[in-house]
């Protein structure tokens, strides 16, 4: 494989359809024997071209160490790593066309700005004058022209993450991996931060892939978001399909808040079924693909997608707490069946519905906001 | 006046360190001092005078020995850094294994080693290889010296190695260097401070050997310290003290300027 294939035109229009990367049945073993534990257990998934692509999930569920196989840091025990068509799983980190930013930003400190930017291009035995272009165009587009001479200890820590992102970026990689880039900056940095990743992404039309554990970070900037637990990829879909139709009780509880309720399903037809709740109330909900009916099932119903009233209702209970939020207010309800339920309005000046603790409620749930799960 | 606590201050303590420095550096700043005495006596003062460090300078035995003694610290520090270099880089970046620490042992073998029995045995070793080649230059000295150099070097390089962010290496790597070019270009300038110390512990500890040089020598091949030594049997006279007040501030201007050296590279 050639290394320096990737020049051309920053900008590259996006094939619809055609894979970056394709990750095929890769299984990742560590230790021997007894000790033997699988951190990824038999993961495929096929990443578009110039995508904003997010690997989430909790610390220890697989995401850094698919990272690190598409990266070349390790290799995968079993399965194919195929880059625009080439497997390259067997290939050393330095033959790959695919640039990382470190969690720990990883610049070199024996370096200035600019030689730090320009390290992988030197690598590649471009010509000095194309080197130095390619530098001031990088430390432009990250807005660091003014600090290209600086030692990389002698600038904060928002600037150490841009200088690295113009590192990894200056080679013009295929694919540019983000290893929780931003979780050591702080939240008003980080905002910003994310902003900027989205305008890098959108200007350099590279394939980026972003781990994170933060699954607000992981809804905001994805075009689509890969969901992860114990060496699995439970769902794959763009944020508002993880958000609002999650498939599993793992994914539903990882990302955002969500009521769970029991349910027997009394019929089903294209993709909805008719369920009854404990309660006794009959709701509409959407079954996810793949769904096997048994009868029972569990029912997932967004805070927001819910509204307390005073009278009526599909279901109703006791108000337990009410917890101010701002933007808006959560009201804690007790079922009569015993569940919890809470639901989320939004605030209004002077107007809106209060409630008090001890308040019998009943509680609207929307056409469209049940969810079914698999599990 | 109550004292802020402190577990710096306790009974004896200001005692103790006292009598340390009094114990190190009375007696040298007392050699120093005689090493200017007019008299031929090392302990009665005569008057100040610089006979004994030109007495010193024109003595060709001393000249020549001191000469040996820089070749042969250089040559066996260079060699011996090298070695502890790649074997540092060996022992530290792979993973933990059955055996490494045993590993760790086995290259610091002259930290345990007595150094009498090192000296015996090289002495019996090169005793064989001589007689079989023939060859009876400095090599066997220089080849000693760098064995037992080998740790101290080692030492301070397997530090800094350790002490390195792994990921800049990785970052090299992904950045297309080759591991040739990642050692040259990332781990190799931040390991400099470590091997320049390592460089100058090596160069100072082959400089003051005295036990496996007198065994290992041939005739003629007398260092500085082995010369001194072969001086003391024979009476004491102030050059003795001369030249090693010469030796003495060789030694901190090496591990001084070493030292800023070090500091400034980091």
């Amino acid at each position: 494989m050639k290394v320096d294939g990737n020049n051309g035109a920053i900008c590259v229009p996006a094939t619809p359809g055609k894979n970056a990367i394709e990750v095929r049945g890769v299984r990742k073993v560590f230790g021997t024997g007894e000790a033997q534990v699988a951190a990824l257990d038999t993961v495929s998934v096929s990443i578009r071209e110039n995508e904003f692509f997010t690997l989430l999930g909790p610390s220890g569920c697989g995401k850094t160490t698919l990272l690190r196989l598409i990266a070349g840091f390790d290799f995968p025990s079993d399965g194919e790593i195929m880059l625009y068509g080439e497997d390259i799983a067997p290939l050393p980190p330095f033959k790959r066309p695919v640039n990382t930013v470190f969690q720990s930003y990883a610049l070199f400190p024996h370096m200035t700005v600019a030689q730090n930017i320009g390290f992988g291009l030197e690598m590649l035995g471009k010509p000095r004058a194309e080197i130095d272009a390619r530098v001031a165009e990088m430390l432009k587009l990250v807005r660091m022209e003014k600090l290209a001479k600086r030692r990389t200890s002698q600038i904060s820590g928002g600037q150490q993450q841009r200088v690295a992102l113009a590192r990894a970026l200056a080679p013009q990689p295929k694919v540019l991996l983000l290893d929780e880039p931003l979780s050591a900056l702080d939240y008003k940095l980080r905002k910003e931060m994310q902003i900027e990743l989205k305008r890098l992404q959108h200007e350099t039309g590279i394939t980026f892939i972003f781990v994170t554990h933060d699954q607000e970070e992981a809804l905001t900037m994805s075009d689509r978001i890969a969901v992860m637990s114990s060496g699995k990829i439970l769902q794959v879909g763009s944020p508002r399909d993880i958000y609002d139709r999650p498939a599993e009780r793992f994914v539903a509880d990882f990302i955002g808040e969500t009521n769970f309720l029991d349910a027997r399903i009394d019929s089903i037809e294209e993709g909805r079924a008719k369920v009854t709740l404990k309660s006794g109330a009959t709701i509409s909900a959407t079954l996810p693909d793949g769904f096997k009916p048994d009868g029972e099932a569990t029912v997932v119903i967004r805070p927001e997608h819910a509204k307390a009233v005073k009278d009526g209702g599909d279901i109703s209970g006791v108000v337990e707490n009410v917890v101010y939020f701002g933007t808006d207010t959560h009201v804690h309800i007790r079922l009569d069946d015993g569940e919890t339920f809470t639901v989320r309005q939004q605030n209004a000046r002077g107007a809106g519905t209060s409630f008090e603790r001890g308040q019998r409620v009943g509680i609207v749930i929307g056409d469209d906001a049940a969810q079914i799960l698999k599990d | 006046m109550a004292k802020r606590f402190s577990i710096r201050q306790q009974t004896g303590f200001t005692a103790i360190a006292a009598a340390c420095f009094v114990l190190l550096y009375v007696p040298i700043a007392v050699l120093v001092a005689y090493a200017f005495n007019e008299s031929t006596s090392v302990s009665e003062w005569g008057g100040f005078s610089l006979r004994w460090f030109a007495a010193a300078w024109n003595n060709d035995q001393v000249i020549d020995a001191s000469l040996r003694s820089l070749k042969i610290a250089s040559s066996a520090a260079v060699i011996a850094t090298i070695a502890a270099t790649m074997a540092a880089l060996a022992t530290t970046r792979t993973r933990a294994y059955r055996g490494l620490t045993f590993k760790y042992a086995f290259i610091n073998q002259p930290l345990m080693v007595p150094e009498i029995v090192t000296g015996v045995a090289l002495l019996i070793f090169f005793a064989q290889i001589k007689i079989a080649t023939g060859y009876s230059g400095l090599g066997y000295l220089i080849a000693a010296h760098t064995a037992f150099c080998i740790p101290f070097a080692y030492l301070p390089i397997r530090a800094r190695l350790e002490n390195m962010d792994l990921t800049l290496e990785r970052a090299a790597a992904d950045l297309y260097a080759t591991p040739w070019k990642a050692f040259r270009r990332v781990t190799l300038p931040l390991l400099w401070p470590g091997i320049i110390a390592g460089l100058m512990l090596a160069f100072v500890i082959s400089l003051d050997d005295v036990v496996i040089t007198e065994f290992v020598k041939s005739g003629g091949q007398d260092t500085l310290p082995t010369y001194m030594l072969g001086q003391i049997r024979r009476g004491i006279t102030p050059e003795v003290n001369a030249i090693s007040t010469v030796f003495l501030l060789l030694s901190v201007v090496i591990v001084t300027l070493f030292f800023f050296l070090s500091r400034k590279r980091d």
